[in-house]
């Protein structure tokens, strides 16, 4: 039987990949990519805690259905900066993008 | 092992596997098309969960919209397709020690913790549940509007973003 | 006819004013046109002065407008002007001579070079003077009678590259002003009884207000100061002879005609002031003693003068000694009347001596002239018309008025009496002396060619000639100036037959010494003058008593003294001190300026260095990599919930603790 830690272990790894992709990666559009695992490891959580703790309530599909909302509109907004600078700079590697500087 | 138990681990193995190839992998192109997959094995968590329409939403927008959205954007970074760079920095060892930390960390606080499950059988939701209970009687009217708010705003900065100082 | 009075008369000062804007920024342009203009207003003046004087002839109430200019806490100023028989007079002298006196300059100035602003002066004199003679103020009347001294003062020095013509206007500027300060404190003095500075309200506070009366006695003899410097009285008399280093016609318009008749004027119009006291006023008296002094010192210094124009001003000072007798005693018609007979006939003396003077090329000395009856006939007659006048050979103009001045001196106060006559006799005598000298006999001094003026210059001679003639007769009949101007009740003409036998005596007596003197055998070239003889007494009237060297010693002298002391005290001992303060203050500032170096400077660059220092070391954590800041971030929330967990309330783990 599938309880809600197997739930909560799984979306911790995903959120813990994320972690590592948005911290390591150099490309910023594989950095986007991670902050959709993480966010998605927030709504298998949601889900999770949804079925097994309050399975009488919609609480949790809803605020799954804000998340999904959010996350889009952070991706566009996030896809059309990575544009706007390698518009300006010619690469999107992170590491080298610096201007907040001393 | 009952089928809901089997797909679980089978889900979960897809989910994984395909997450740590998104952070890994050198060419973004092929990161995008795992991070598809994941967003499918996701999908068939939310089906697990009893939320098929939160997992048809799921394969809508994350399978077909942002992923397609996130290669358009590579496309648009042509130099990047195709080569295969060094993908991590010289941090990667601190994040791996932080993913890790992170992991053991709720590990640790959820195998110590007591949910207060429920043993109630979920109610039957469907499509129209889900729509009654944003718009209906109120109660996240609100958030909704703020939602779509939200959207419109984005949209429009990521316009003017993109489109740059050039006219 | 009072009401058309009252709409033009604050026209008649403002007309010369206007000339002299117009001569001001127009004059080089204008040039000789320039006189045109002061002539117009002048003349215009006196235009619209003969309708007020026609008015006070013929009985009408007096004039007078007032409107407010200042009003601070108990001081109100009002503005005005007021037309009554005295004004009237006043401005009918001012502007008929001052008129005949401008058309007389254009001759007279013809050469100068400053031809325009000598009328522009002139027209800013003449608009002073009329400003005096009108207010109904001390304010406004002391705002005039500075302006004409000023004007004064530019006309002395007209000439000022000559330094005579420059120590000249200097000396008259300040020995006028040494009265002025008396007559500024008069005013005060009033203001500080009264609250007002306007005539009549002082005159009956002080006519009603008996507690005050020892200072308003005071007051007046104040204001007496005020005129003994502006019409060159003993002791303030220096100035006016050395006035004469102006053009002729300033010293006919000014010295002798107008301004420095305006301190009889003041007393005149502050007569009420002076009456104070009744029989035994003490403010007349000093006027009647003054007066009486002054006419007969410049009378013997007049005797022994060479200068042409300097026995003039002499005179001068001398005649205005009479007018303050005369008002000193009691006549106050008499005084007023000899102001303006004498006006006449002495403008006309000294335009005529400028004729002289033009005609004989600049030269002065009356040694050195004679016979000039042959070449200078017009200037002859009309000399003599006048000579006759100032002498008080009746019926011409001199003769009524000094012998009113007389009859009221024998009445009131013997003493002066015998002063006036004895200036009388000397003034008969010099003038005698000075037509022989000028006139009579031949050219001593044969290198000058003499010849007469032209006729814009001996025209306004013969008009003035004219109204010295006929103008007391005129007046004296049917007691017309009696009655015109008066004090209080109109009083009786005092002509007694045994006082005008007397002055007619001593006026001939005068005559016959001047004749047996100097007519009998004219002298020549070779000859002395006669005078000589009389030694000593001769030098002292012709060092004019001393008195120019009497305040050289006890005031100039001193005065420079003191002043040479302060200027060493200032420089040695005051700068001394300044400097040492200076040299001690730089090295304290020397001392400071180390202590500012090393410590103060040096705590602030250690503060400096050591921040910089700092900011090298700390700028190796600002990478400016966002991941980097992400990691910290991560890092950051995980202690932050494993402390939680160890110590915190919100979290529960048994185990872990």
């Amino acid at each position: 039987m599938i309880a809600v830690h197997h739930y909560i272990f799984l979306s911790a790894a995903l959120f813990a990949v994320g972690i590592y992709g948005v911290i390591a990666r150099r490309n910023a559009v594989g950095v986007l990519m991670s902050i959709e695992l993480m966010l998605n490891a927030v709504n298998i959580n949601l889900l999770a805690f949804a079925r097994y703790v309050t399975p009488t309530t919609l609480t949790g599909q809803v605020f799954a259905v804000f998340v999904i909302t959010v996350a889009a509109a952070e991706v566009a907004v996030g896809l059309a900066l990575v544009i706007n600078v390698y518009r300006n700079m010619d690469h999107i590697n992170v590491d080298d993008i610096n201007l907040m500087k001393w | 092992m009952d089928w809901h138990t089997c797909s679980f681990y089978v889900l979960s193995v897809m989910i994984l596997g395909s997450a740590l190839m998104v952070v890994s992998l050198r060419n973004i192109v092929h990161c995008a098309l795992f991070l598809a997959f994941t967003f499918m094995g996701v999908a068939g968590v939310f089906a697990l969960l009893h939320a098929e329409f939160l997992a048809a939403v799921q394969v809508l927008i994350y399978v077909g919209a942002i992923t397609v959205l996130i290669l358009f954007a590579v496309m648009l970074t042509q130099k990047t397709i195709g080569i295969s760079l060094k993908q991590t920095n010289r941090l990667a060892p601190l994040a791996v020690l932080s993913a890790v930390t992170f992991l053991c960390m709720i590990a640790v606080i959820a195998l110590n913790t007591t949910f207060p499950t429920s043993g109630q059988h979920t109610v039957a939701v469907s499509t129209q549940t889900i729509g009654s209970a944003i718009l209906g009687n109120g109660s996240y009217v609100v958030p909704f509007e703020v939602a779509s708010i939200l959207l419109l705003a984005a949209m429009v900065g990521a316009i003017v973003i993109a489109r740059g100082q050039d006219n | 006819m009072t009401s058309y009075v009252q709409k033009i008369a604050w026209l008649i000062p403002l007309l010369p004013f206007a000339a002299f804007w117009i001569i001001l920024f127009f004059g080089y342009r204008l040039r000789k046109a320039s006189a045109l203009v002061a002539i117009a207003g002048i003349a215009g003046a006196f235009g619209l002065s003969l309708p007020c004087f026609i008015a006070m002839a013929r009985g009408h109430d007096p004039v007078n407008v007032s409107f407010p200019w200042v009003q601070i806490g108990r001081l109100t100023v009002d503005l005005g002007y007021q037309i009554d028989p005295l004004t009237a007079v006043m401005l009918m002298v001012v502007t008929l001579i001052g008129s005949l006196i401008f058309i007389y300059s254009v001759g007279y100035m013809t050469d100068d070079p400053l031809f325009h602003r000598f009328f522009a002066y002139m027209s800013l004199f003449a608009c002073a003077m009329l400003t005096l003679v009108m207010s109904n103020n001390f304010l406004m009347l002391y705002v005039g009678w500075e302006g004409v001294g000023l004007c004064s003062y530019l006309l002395i020095g007209f000439w000022f590259e000559k330094p005579s013509a420059m120590r000249a206007a200097k000396k008259a500027f300040l020995v006028t002003r040494t009265g002025d300060c008396g007559l500024a404190l008069g005013i005060f003095l009033l203001f500080y009884l009264t609250g007002s500075v306007a005539f009549d309200p002082i005159f009956d506070a002080a006519h009603h207000s008996h507690i005050h009366e020892t200072l308003f006695i005071a007051a007046a003899i104040l204001i007496f100061f005020g005129a003994v410097g502006k019409s060159a009285q003993f002791p303030l008399h220096v100035w006016l002879p050395d006035a004469m280093e102006g053009p002729t016609p300033v010293s006919a318009l000014i010295h002798a005609a107008t301004m420095v008749a305006a301190g009889v004027y003041l007393v005149a119009r502050s007569y009420p002031l002076f009456q104070l006291g009744g029989e035994h006023a003490i403010a007349l008296s000093v006027v009647a003693w003054i007066g009486g002094i002054t006419a007969f010192m410049a009378a013997t210094i007049a005797v022994a003068q060479n200068d042409i124009k300097r026995v003039l001003a002499y005179s001068t000072i001398s005649q205005l000694g009479y007018m303050m007798l005369g008002l000193g005693v009691g006549g106050y018609t008499a005084g007023v009347f000899h102001l303006m007979t004498h006006a006449f006939f002495k403008a006309l003396l000294f335009l005529g001596s400028g004729s002289v003077i033009l005609g004989f090329h600049h030269e002065q000395d009356m040694m050195k002239m004679g016979g000039l009856k042959k070449a200078m006939p017009y200037t002859f007659w009309t000399y003599f018309i006048g000579y006759l006048a100032l002498a008080g050979i009746p019926p011409l103009a001199g003769f009524w008025s000094k012998d009113e001045i007389l009859h009221h001196a024998l009445e009131h106060n013997f003493p002066v009496f015998l002063l006036g006559a004895a200036a009388a006799f000397l003034t008969s005598f010099y003038m005698t002396r000075q037509m022989y000298l000028v006139f009579g006999g031949e050219q001593r001094d044969k290198h000058i060619h003499a010849h007469e003026s032209p006729f814009v210059m001996t025209v306004p001679l013969m008009i003035l000639a004219f109204f010295s003639a006929i103008i007391g007769i005129v007046c004296v009949h049917g007691q017309g100036f009696h009655h015109l101007v008066h004090f209080g009740q109109e009083p009786p003409a005092p002509f007694s037959l045994s006082v005008a036998g007397i002055s007619t005596a001593i006026a001939l007596l005068g005559i016959g010494l001047g004749w047996k003197l100097y007519g009998q055998k004219p002298l020549s070239a070779a000859d002395e003058d006669p005078l000589l003889k009389i030694g000593r007494l001769y030098t002292f009237l012709q060092n004019k008593w001393y008195f120019d060297e009497l305040y050289d010693t006890v005031v100039i002298r001193p005065l420079l003294r003191s002043a040479r002391i302060l200027y060493w005290v200032d420089q040695k001992l005051v700068d001394g001190t300044v400097n040492l303060v200076g040299i001690i203050t730089i090295i304290l500032a020397r001392v400071h300026q180390l202590f500012d170096t090393y410590i103060v400077d040096g705590c602030v660059n250690l503060v400096g260095t050591v921040t910089r220092q700092m900011g090298f070391a700390l700028r190796y954590l600002q990478t400016g990599s966002v991941q980097s800041y992400l990691c910290v971030l991560y890092t950051g929330v995980i202690l932050f919930v494993v402390w939680q967990l160890y110590t915190g309330q919100h979290f529960s783990c048994p185990f872990l603790k």
